[in-house]
């Protein structure tokens, strides 16, 4: 039955209490750093929602390698075979280069460099805030993933995750807007800083002095500086160097190297140095979890 | 009777699903705003049963799935949802077109105070083609409207 008269607080005095409610909600989730618990149990809640809406896309994606073509499956076979003798004779090399470089590093008395964890992670096909660029994966704190780690496709550095829920993490693109990776120049190692500008294809790099050497198609790497990002993975190529001396500083546009607009399996990485470490067998550490409670 | 209410609740969750359902690139420009369109539909049609707070939790649930900062959707959708409910009666007499073109500018609201909000926290840059979905939730309304209607009446929701 409808009520003839409406229970409870007028509809203005909720429409005041929803903005009050929403405002300190937006000023906590922004600014304070102890409200990311929260938000990851909030974004645990809503992951089904994410899980459903990616269904039809994972449904395409079975059909089409179920219903692939013998003879399409068969030339897929021998061009990844051939790729993998030429990588596995670039590993060997890759072995060899690894251990003269530890020798070498012992000869200097510094501390060799250790190999970081991995775990692949698919993207899900699910949309993001349209001023924002984010990506979600499949991958949560069951996987050992957390927040601020870095993440990887296979050709260079992808973002970093941002925030994580139990089973789904969203990646913050180097290409966002309030992205900024610290990045060195292969060639010479000049330092700088590459933040996002809010398209896929361009990175700036930040305050760069007109006598700084960098030049077209200079590669950039990641510089380890931030401790966030691992030292010397491709970050960018620089396009075009604009050095106009009525500006107080040389304007360095650089594209990403990694495709940011069409990922599809991403990799995430624990150097060494952090305490999470990967679970790739999250249902084997739940079991676990239920057997010691029992 | 629980269980009718309950179908309200299942097309908001549902308008949510669709709001970031994977589309072709050059299409998720001019995506209808579904969350919107539903919650107007049922603050309009029970504005006993869905208003103020239920737009702010749909809108806060649509932060969550957007990744955006907590509490924007949810401040436009209780504003906009305090708008439907509170004119109730006003809109529910006009014709579907001029139904529309009410939703198309509660929608271009939408999007210029989730543009000013963003702004103010981040440095974010306005683009005219964030403006696109008013003139598709306009063109969508009708259909929805329908939609939403006959089901209302099939199951007896009240």
């Amino acid at each position: 039955m409808i009520p003839l008269f409406g229970q409870g607080p007028s509809i203005q005095t909720r429409a005041v209490l929803a903005i009050l409610f929403s405002v300190v909600l937006m000023f906590v989730d922004h600014k304070l750093d102890g409200f990311k618990q929260v938000r990851s149990m909030l974004n645990s809640l809503v992951s089904p929602l994410q899980y459903a809406a990616n269904v039809p896309q994972n449904t395409l994606d079975w059909m089409t390698t179920s219903l692939a073509f013998r003879q399409q499956l068969i030339a897929d076979n021998a061009r990844l075979t051939e790729q993998h003798l030429i990588l596995s004779e670039k590993l060997q090399r890759m072995h060899f280069v690894e251990r003269e470089n530890v020798r070498l590093r012992g000869l200097l008395k510094s501390p060799a460099r250790e190999v970081s964890a991995k775990m692949v992670a698919e993207v899900m096909a699910v949309e993001s805030n349209r001023s924002s660029q984010q990506v979600v994966i499949n991958r949560g704190t069951l996987n050992g993933v957390y927040a601020g780690q870095p993440v990887l496709d296979d050709k260079g550095i992808v973002g970093q995750v941002v925030s994580v829920a139990t089973t789904t993490s969203r990646v913050l693109l180097i290409s966002d807007i309030t992205h900024a990776i610290p990045v060195r120049i292969a060639r010479n190692s000049v330092r700088s800083i590459a933040s996002g500008t809010g398209f896929f294809h361009q990175l700036e790099l930040n305050h760069v002095p007109h006598s700084a050497d960098i030049k077209q198609n200079d590669i950039l790497v990641s510089s380890g500086l931030g401790g966030r990002f691992p030292e010397g993975y491709p970050v960018a190529k620089v396009e075009h160097v604009v050095s106009n001396t009525s500006l107080p500083f040389a304007k360095v546009v650089a594209k990403p190297i990694a495709n940011l607009d069409r990922i599809r399996y991403l990799l995430l990485l624990w150097p060494d140095n952090v305490e999470q470490k990967p679970i790739y067998e999250a249902v084997d550490s739940l079991v676990e979890k239920a057997e010691a409670l029992l | 009777m629980s269980k009718r209410i309950a179908l309200i609740y299942l097309t908001l969750l549902f308008s949510l699903v669709l709001a970031i359902f994977p589309m072709p690139a050059f299409l998720s420009a001019f995506r209808p705003d579904w969350p919107l369109m539903a919650l107007i539909y049922w603050c309009i049609a029970l504005p006993h049963r869905v208003g103020v707070l239920t737009g702010c939790l749909v809108g806060l649930l649509l932060d969550l799935l957007l990744g955006s900062v907590l509490g924007i959707n949810g401040l436009i959708f209780s504003i906009i949802a305090y708008i439907a409910a509170a004119n109730f009666l006003l809109i529910r007499n006009f014709s579907v077109w001029q139904q529309a073109i009410i939703v198309g500018m509660l929608c271009a609201f939408y999007h210029l105070a989730e543009y000013w909000l963003i702004h103010f926290l981040t440095d974010s840059f306005f683009e005219p083609s964030l403006m696109w979905p008013a003139i598709t939730t306009m063109v969508m309304w009708p259909w929805a409207f329908l939609l939403l209607r006959k089901m209302r009446r099939a199951f007896k929701i009240i």
